[in-house]
């Protein structure tokens, strides 16, 4: 379901049910968990697929990285060593099997492989995401009521621009602002990195790390190391989480708006419950659903904006080392990084549509 | 336009063009919004087309008869919105930065459009193995994040490295690539729905070729809701385009001006305070969004009676030329 909506305007379950087949209520879950998890396995072969074709289109990956630096000969020699000069399809078919084993190649510009850049960098990003979206969920939640609840008045409005200037502002430059803000004016932030070296090393030498600073530092009781990973993390999750943010006080907006219209929100007004609570409670809680489906499309555009947020903070995760490999022309690299965050994807959208079925039944087919 | 038949009949042809129309059936809140879209949008293709005339230096110009520019000069005076690292004027790379942004949307806006509707015609009519084989392609393509997307491509065109009207289109091209689906999907899906009404079975009775029932019946039919689309692509085309110039994919200093690049350049500029670098090209980018969202936004709730606001003065005569009518 939310791999095929479209973007911007998204069908809310409420709106569009799929009514067909439900015969037996029993069955049906775990049917439709089954498919569901049978569809990730074509989106994510067709994506390996079209990647690996197109960036083998063009040339080699060692050209790319070397092309100026070897001789002709020494270029070739390399090439051969590398495989690079058998067929195309031979060569597809050796990488399928080789994901399928988990080896995703080794990086050209020095040597690691790409699954040991997940286990190393991937935490960091998981973290930045998990913040980030905390921040869009305080920031979206409350602000799409309000705005919901003054419908087309002056609070509505204001909501709604920024709403908007929240999507117009690429990450990088509403990093930069806050850097040049709290980081450079109010020396009140640090602007890079995701911890001070020292703590960083304390973190790192804990036992079983989950590579989740906060989450570390909360389960070693050291309440300074969590000050400092807060400090560290509280600018760049804002910068990511305002732009999902946007979206959902949008969603939550739309949505409330059909929930605040229905008879049983007017039924509870009769019976003289309150403004405040009749919005909080009653048109709250079915507002949220489409929430939860969203986020599945929102981890997409989290993980493209993550790539910028960390290259403009210095926030050494995944996306810090796409762009470090791209800088380095290392498309091994690249390619690899690419296809690992298209397996997250789809596996994340597969966890939030089960999730979305878990709750609203009528997402179930 | 669903808006014909709401307001009068003798109307002059000017008022039923888009744009005019919308800003005609507007009130209050929902106008403000449109026009102040409509002034960000057209500062912008001003910027664009006149740069030349408006900006006082080249994009790539340091110095001038006089010497040098001086670098990372403060706002004021001969600069006024400063100078970068390398002595170019921020107000002139500003302005054409413009230049080289309309120049991205158009090609990839054209592109994708002419792509996708006929992908999505040709899907949505003939159905089939073809059909399910588009779908499933542009699912994949439309769940994985759009940037890494735009990095592949732009890795294939032009390994990364993009001069002049190359750059442009690498840029482009690589936007398409990721816009495709959207057109595609939306085209199929009204292609889908057209093809049980009655005109198009009758075109097939009379033995139309499916060429033609293609593109005479339903071509017109199903690109209706495109222009809205069209609105909210240009803006993310923007935005993509400036991702990928932040990450040093973007068009050479010196063969363009263009916003993403110059606030890469300006991310080191910052810890040291100056600000000028970041703030202007990064304003630019969130003023031009606003104005083509602002515009695609009302125009959407514009055609959605549901959405559509009027003031009670407003309500009352559409009501009696209705009656008229």
């Amino acid at each position: 379901m939310t791999i095929t909506s479209p973007p911007g305007q998204v069908p809310s379950p409420l709106a569009a049910p799929k009514p067909a087949k439900q015969k037996q209520k029993g069955g049906g879950f775990l049917r439709y968990l089954i498919t569901r998890f049978l569809l990730i396995i074509p989106t994510v072969f067709i994506l390996i697929t079209v990647v690996f074709f197109l960036m083998r289109i063009t040339g080699d990956p060692i050209t790319a990285a070397l092309g100026g630096r070897l001789t002709p000969d020494q270029l070739a020699a390399r090439i051969h060593e590398a495989g690079y000069d058998r067929p195309l399809i031979l060569q597809y078919f050796e990488y399928l099997g080789k994901i399928f084993t988990g080896d995703l190649g080794r990086t050209l510009s020095d040597n690691r492989a790409v699954s040991e850049i997940l286990t190393t960098y991937g935490a960091a990003t998981l973290e930045l995401a998990i913040n980030s979206v905390l921040v869009a969920l305080i920031v979206g939640i409350p602000l799409g009521l309000v705005a919901a609840k003054f419908r087309d008045r002056y609070p509505d409005a204001v909501l709604r621009v920024l709403a908007i200037l929240s999507y117009a502002t690429p990450v990088f430059f509403a990093g930069l602002l806050l850097k040049l803000i709290f980081g450079v004016w109010l020396h009140a932030l640090p602007i890079a990195g995701r911890a001070d070296w020292q703590t960083e090393l304390q973190l790192t030498n804990l036992q079983a790390p989950t590579g989740i600073y906060w989450l570390d530092a909360l389960r070693s009781g050291n309440m300074a190391a969590f000050g400092n990973v807060m400090e560290h993390a509280l600018l760049p999750a804002i910068a990511l989480g305002l732009l999902t943010g946007g979206v959902f006080l949008r969603l939550v907006r739309t949505n409330a708006i059909g929930t605040l219209g229905r008879e049983y929100v007017e039924a509870g007004r009769s019976r003289g419950v309150s403004e405040f609570r009749l919005t909080t409670k009653h048109a709250y809680r079915p507002a949220l659903i489409p929430i939860i489906t969203v986020m599945g499309m929102q981890i997409a555009m989290l993980l493209g904006g993550a790539v910028l947020t960390e290259t403009t903070f210095e926030w050494k995760g995944l996306g810090f080392k796409l762009a470090e490999y791209l800088t380095a022309r290392d498309f091994v690299a690249v390619q690899g990084i690419v296809v690992l965050l298209a397996i997250i994807v789809a596996v994340t959208n597969f966890i939030v549509d089960i999730l979305a079925a878990l709750i609203d039944p009528r997402v179930r087919y | 336009m669903g808006t014909a038949t709401l307001s009068k009949a003798n109307q002059s042809w000017a008022a039923k063009l888009p744009i005019i129309s919308h800003l005609r059936m507007s009130s209050g809140l929902q106008r403000g919004m449109l026009v102040a879209g409509l002034i960000f949008s057209a500062l912008f293709v001003i910027c664009a087309v006149f740069a030349p005339l408006i900006a006082p230096y080249d994009f790539a110009q340091s110095s001038d008869a006089n010497g040098d520019f001086p670098r990372q000069a403060a706002p004021g005076g001969q600069f006024i919105w400063g100078t970068t690292a390398s002595g170019y004027d921020v107000f002139s790379r500003t302005v054409y930065g413009a230049q080289t942004a309309i120049l991205v949307i158009i090609a990839a806006v054209v592109m994708s459009l002419f792509i996708g509707v006929l992908l999505g015609l040709i899907s949505g009519y003939l159905g089939g193995w073809f059909d399910r084989i588009m779908v499933v392609l542009a699912d994949a393509i439309y769940a994985f994040p759009s940037l890494l997307l735009a990095i592949v491509m732009s890795i294939v065109i032009s390994q990364g490295q993009s001069s002049l009207y190359g750059g442009v289109m690498a840029a482009a091209i690589s936007i398409t690539v990721v816009f495709i689906p959207q057109y595609f999907r939306v085209v199929r899906a009204e292609v889908m729905r057209l093809k049980a009404e009655p005109f198009v079975e009758s075109a097939q009775v009379i033995g139309s070729s499916p060429w033609r029932v293609m593109f005479t019946h339903l071509l017109r039919n199903a690109t209706r809701t495109l222009p809205l689309i069209f609105t909210l692509n240009a803006t993310e085309a923007l935005l993509t385009l400036a991702g990928l110039g932040f990450l040093g994919f973007g068009i050479e200093p010196t063969s363009a001006s263009e916003w993403g690049y110059d606030l890469n350049r300006a991310m080191s500029d910052a810890t040291s305070g100056i600000w000028w670098t970041g703030l202007f090209p990064g304003l630019a980018i969130v003023l031009t969004v606003l104005g083509l969202t602002l515009v695609g936004e009302s125009m959407n709730d514009l055609n959605d009676p549901r959405l559509r606001r009027f003031s009670r003065k407003k309500a009352k005569r559409i009501t009696q030329a209705g009656g008229k009518a």
